[in-house]
């Protein structure tokens, strides 16, 4: 929020005038705008130079005028009541909104649930306040791992309501911080479902209003396949899970992806046992395969969990009546049954379904794909003629192209630079994406059999740079040298492909890589950039100095080289 | 480090899994090398169909050329699975780094010679490889006979998940589950880490009742069939605690046994934790003690002299056992290693004090030397340093010889445990009047305390103990020496 906002004044003339917004409404209206955005500067940070008091005086004024310009419906000033409307404020509409005013757009956020989305709320947040737990229960029981640093440490102990509690207190300060940035902002958070009447039209609750445009940011809601029901007490989902009611004895997870991977995380580390349900014939499908294979070793493995893999949940019946939860597991290519599980609880983690029921998709003609919206590659929504929708945009979950929090506010981003006359399509490539189990794994762009794939069709040559935390000074003080960073690149030219990282806080190290392939640097460019030692970055630092590039230096690292 | 990492990153990154696997070769010092032993040549093996045994040995490659042993962090696949060629077998840490081993050959991994955790030298056989099903069992026998000390592998048991009963049906139909034992053939329901503990024991699972929830077996069935103690856990990864929350109330996660209801669980301190290394540690002393009745009249009487100028009876004690020591050096002695022991030069007498409840031992140094006066004011200060827990090591852990005073309880007699590289330790018990008969039959009431000594047989004999403690109750029984 910080640093877009510091980047806020330079910008905030310049796209204004070059808006495709009716051209005779673009002076009255770039004035005001401009104003209230100094109003919300000072706001936000409390600074108040004289030059900025004076704008905020034109500020109240503005408002006024602006209320009564909405309440006279069709004032000069404006066609429609706002700029932009968002549909969900989850982090990727939080992210669209305030970018959006940062670009000076008159703004409204829809919410009918809790502002913060799933993220805020059931996900990323309050279960990595619960991985946080599980990363220091586990380093306290691990007798061996005190032992190497001379700690005594006995009797590591928790208290589940304790811990239960620090997640949802972090919930909730992290949903009263986006809550307040936003109306900091300036942004107008309506409540209530809000649904799409016709083109750029929006109701919620009872009110219609109109917006230049609309984006569609609704986010998703654990996926449950039939046949399981879920009672919220021993079948669950993360939903559930994240509130930390109770640690069973005996848990299986349905589903090896991330979700899965950090409950087993948690749960193992504070005392369940965990038994995996894989549909795949591998866990943790979707990883590139080395990094998969060093995890299991890692994190399933030496931990109290088994597995079944290749199979299906065809039934989850929860415990009642004295008897524990029934699992009926089926194959998953014959569809005969294999076995049958008994278990305590089990946690449904087997995908998230977009949340687009009740949208008001068909009154524009939409029809969605397994509920996911289709949008291009400007996430703009396609109809059921497959021609676009004026002024409509989809992000996040619900168009399921990659359902990560930051990946929704990106996209989001990159709506708004759009309607404000940037063209701009994100490179989802370059979206990192993390698991925060101990230790973490990340990564970057395609794995190694995409890659090979794609060099086989496009006929260019793919090398691979590994790197061990095994050599790392950092992460060897840790105790904490197992690990693997792997680079996926293409040695004619030297661009990154995909980068693979799993060791200690890989998740805060795969940004170098993601950042490289955003901006398009070159390995050979990369290569010569200096990281402070020691530090776990070395690691990846090793990495671009271990690949091997054909072409000679770029004539501007050369020129760095000379410098230096 | 960057000298060695990169070398090792430069191998790595010329290699890739896939196009390595058909080149690997013995010679070859790359990283995924896998060396298979085959007691016949691969030409003759291909001709001669009749040939008796198919089974390969897998070797413990040398991932690098500093490698002499190698580590098997895991075995990917169990025993009795089917190997197709280019897959990876098993996991062998090097000095530098995990690497994945592929096999050559597609077959069955028909036996474990070196099992998870063990240590090879390269070229070891670390497994066997049978080329069929068949032979799977020719190859056990051969494994058993092969490796000495792990030589369990052969009677492995399966451990993929229970046999496969399609119908699930006669689990649900009984009105509880604990009775369900009865109707019938029944799976064993194991937890995963049961599982993982009944491989790792070569236990069979299904020979086990279980005892949890539901007649599950647990992890403690499988310790108990095992034969082990179930707190003691000698697997390498950390145990994490048994499940925690009946009943979704919060409680402490501990190690066997089960709390009793409202009980709490208080972490040691540093000290406690000490004082509980100390003790366990002493276990491995052969001791014996004996008691000695000192007559205290005399002592009592120049305490009651010397109190006024600051001598305590600690340090009149620990004078009298320092002037004792210094005629009898073994009992000064200490044996640390069981094989040889050390006169000490210094007679440094510890001195046992609680504090807070905790317990820590000053020490009184070369106690034989110094004058009682500056006994007692040493002493002060390194009491007041204990309180305020500024001791520093050398001040509590440079004791030769311990003395433990609690006659001012009441106590008349007790038993002290020998702190490890210590030759004896000292309990004194209090002073009392005693009713004596003397050599000639007359009574006399006299006051009389009862030490007792506590000693490391190794070094100290009885005859040894004895001698110290007569010489120690005629110093006390004649006191005047002290304050020379």
């Amino acid at each position: 929020m910080q640093s877009a906002l510091s980047l806020s004044f330079s910008q905030s003339s310049l796209p204004l005038a070059n808006r495709p917004f009716c051209s005779s409404n673009a002076a009255p209206s770039f004035t005001p705008r401009n104003l209230r955005f100094c109003g919300l500067r000072r706001e936000a940070f409390g600074f108040s130079p004289s030059k900025q008091l004076t704008s905020c005086r034109f500020q109240i004024q503005n408002r006024r005028i602006e209320i009564s310009a909405s309440a006279g419906n069709g004032a000069p000033s404006k066609s429609f009541d706002y700029d932009l409307i968002i549909i969900g404020a989850g982090v990727g509409g939080h992210g669209a909104a305030l970018h959006a005013v940062e670009k000076g757009l008159k703004t409204a956020i829809i919410e009918g649930d809790v502002v913060g989305g799933t993220c805020v709320n059931r996900g990323c947040v309050p279960s990595k306040a619960l991985l946080a737990v599980s990363g220091r229960m586990r380093e306290l029981q691990n007798e061996h791992h005190m032992k190497a640093f001379g700690l005594q440490v006995s009797a590591a102990g928790y208290d589940r309501q304790g811990v239960a509690d620090h997640a949802s207190n972090l919930a909730t300060k992290i949903r009263n911080n986006l809550t307040n940035s936003m109306k900091a902002l300036g942004v107008d958070i309506l409540t209530g479902f809000g649904a799409v009447l016709g083109p750029q039209k929006v109701k919620y609750g009872d009110n219609i209003i109109t917006g230049k445009d609309i984006i569609i940011a609704t986010g998703s809601v654990p996926f449950v396949p039939k046949g399981i029901e879920v009672d919220g007490k021993t079948v669950i989902t993360s939903d559930h899970a994240l509130k930390l009611e109770s640690v069973p004895d005996w848990i299986a997870i349905v589903g090896s992806g991330y979700i899965g991977l950090e409950f087993s995380d948690v749960y193992t580390a504070l005392g369940s046992e965990v038994t995996f349900i894989e549909a795949l014939d591998q866990l943790m499908p979707g990883f590139d395969p080395e990094i998969s294979k060093l995890a299991q070793r890692v994190l399933i493995n030496p931990r109290k969990i088994d597995y079944h893999t290749g199979v299906f949940a065809s039934k989850i019946t929860p415990a009642k009546d004295g008897k524990p939860v029934m699992i009926e597991l089926i194959d998953a290519k014959t569809k005969e049954p294999k076995d049958t599980l008994e278990v305590d609880a089990a946690l449904i983690a087997t995908g998230r379904a977009p949340f687009t029921n009740g949208l008001g998709l068909e009154n524009i003609n939409v029809a969605t794909q397994r509920g996911f919206i289709p949008v291009d590659e400007r996430m703009r929504v396609i109809d059921g003629n497959g021609k676009l929708v004026p002024h409509l945009y989809c992000i996040g979950d619900a168009n399921g192209k990659l359902m990560l929090a930051h990946a929704a506010s990106a996209q989001g981003i990159s709506v708004v630079e759009q309607v404000t006359g940037t063209d701009h399509v994100l490179n989802h490539l370059s979206i990192p994406a993390a698991c925060f189990t101990h230790p973490e794994i990340s990564m970057v762009g395609l794995t190694e059999p995409q890659a090979r794939e794609k060099a086989e069709k496009e006929g260019f040559k793919v090398s691979i740079a590994k790197t061990s935390f095994k050599a790392n000074t950092k992460a060897l003080a840790e105790n904490e040298g197992e690990g693997l960073a792997k680079m996926i690149y293409r040695p004619d030219n030297g661009e990154i492909l995909g980068v693979h990282i799993f060791g200690l806080h890989a998740a805060d190290l795969i940004h170098e890589a993601s950042n490289a392939i955003a901006l398009g640097t070159r390995i050979q460019e990369i290569k010569l950039a200096v990281h402070a030692h020691p530090t776990l970055s070395e690691v990846v630092d090793e990495l671009f100095k271990a690949a091997k590039v054909d072409s000679p230096a770029s004539v501007t690292a050369q020129s760095v080289k000379v410098a230096v | 480090m960057a000298v060695s990492s990169s070398s090792f990153l430069s191998t790595a990154s010329l290699t890739n899994s896939k196009s390595n696997i058909s080149f690997a070769s013995s010679v070859s010092p790359s990283i995924r090398s896998v060396v298979f032993r085959s007691s016949i040549p691969p030409s003759s093996h291909r001709r001669v169909m009749t040939v008796r045994s198919k089974i390969r040995e897998i070797f413990m490659p040398a991932l690098s050329s500093t490698m002499t042993e190698g580590k098997i962090v895991s075995w990917i696949k169990t025993e009795g699975e089917k190997l197709a060629k280019g897959e990876s077998v098993v996991v062998v840490e090097s000095d530098k780094a995990d690497m994945d081993v592929e096999t050559f050959y597609d077959g069955y991994l028909a036996a474990i010679v070196v099992g998870e955790g063990e240590t090879a030298p390269v070229g070891a056989a670390i497994g066997l490889l049978a080329e069929t099903e068949a032979e799977i069992e020719e190859a056990k026998t051969k494994a058993a006979s092969k490796s000495s000390s792990s030589s369990s592998a052969a009677e492995a048991v399966a451990t993929s998940p229970p046999p496969v009963t399609s119908s699930p049906a006669p689990a649900i139909a009984q009105p509880t589950p604990v009775t369900a034992v009865a109707d019938g053939p029944r799976k064993t329901v194991a937890t995963p880490y049961a599982k993982k503990l009944a491989k790792q024991h070569k236990v069979d699972i299904g020979s086990i009742a279980g005892t949890g929830p539901f007649g599950r077996v647990t992890a403690t069935d499988v310790e108990t069939a095992a034969g082990i103690a179930p707190s003691k856990s000698s697997v390498a990864p950390p145990p994490p605690p048994p499940p925690a929350a009946v009943n979704g109330k919060a409680t402490t996660a501990t190690n066997l046994p089960p709390l009793l209801p409202d009980s709490s669980i208080v972490p040691f301190t540093a000290m406690q934790s000490a004082v509980s290394k100390n003790m366990i540690e002493s276990l491995s002393v052969p001791t014996f003690r004996v008691g000695y009745p000192v007559n205290t009249d005399a002592l009592d009487a120049l305490y009651e002299k010397v109190k006024p100028k600051g001598v305590t009876m600690t340090a009149l004690l620990a004078k009298a056992a320092g002037m004792a020591l210094a005629q009898h050096p073994v009992v000064n002695a200490s044996c640390k290693d069981g094989k040889s022991f050390s006169y000490n030069a210094n007679i440094n007498v510890a001195v046992a004090v609680a504090i807070n409840g905790g317990l820590i031992t000053p020490v009184l140094q070369d106690a034989d030397k110094l004058d009682l006066y500056l006994l007692s004011q040493k002493w002060k200060e390194l009491v007041g340093k204990a309180r305020s827990k500024q001791l520093q090591p050398h001040e509590y852990n440079s004791g030769t010889f311990t003395l433990s005073n609690l006659g001012m309880f009441g106590v008349d007699r007790f038993d002290a445990i020998l702190p490890p590289g210590q030759g004896a330790i000292m309990a004194v018990g209090g002073s009392k009047p005693t009713v004596v008969a003397d050599k000639d039959g007359f009574f006399s009431v006299k006051n009389r305390m009862v030490v007792n000594v506590t000693a490391d047989h190794r070094i100290v004999y009885g005859a040894d103990l004895a001698a110290f403690l007569q010489t120690f109750a005629k110093i006390i029984e004649n006191p005047d020496s002290l304050t020379l």
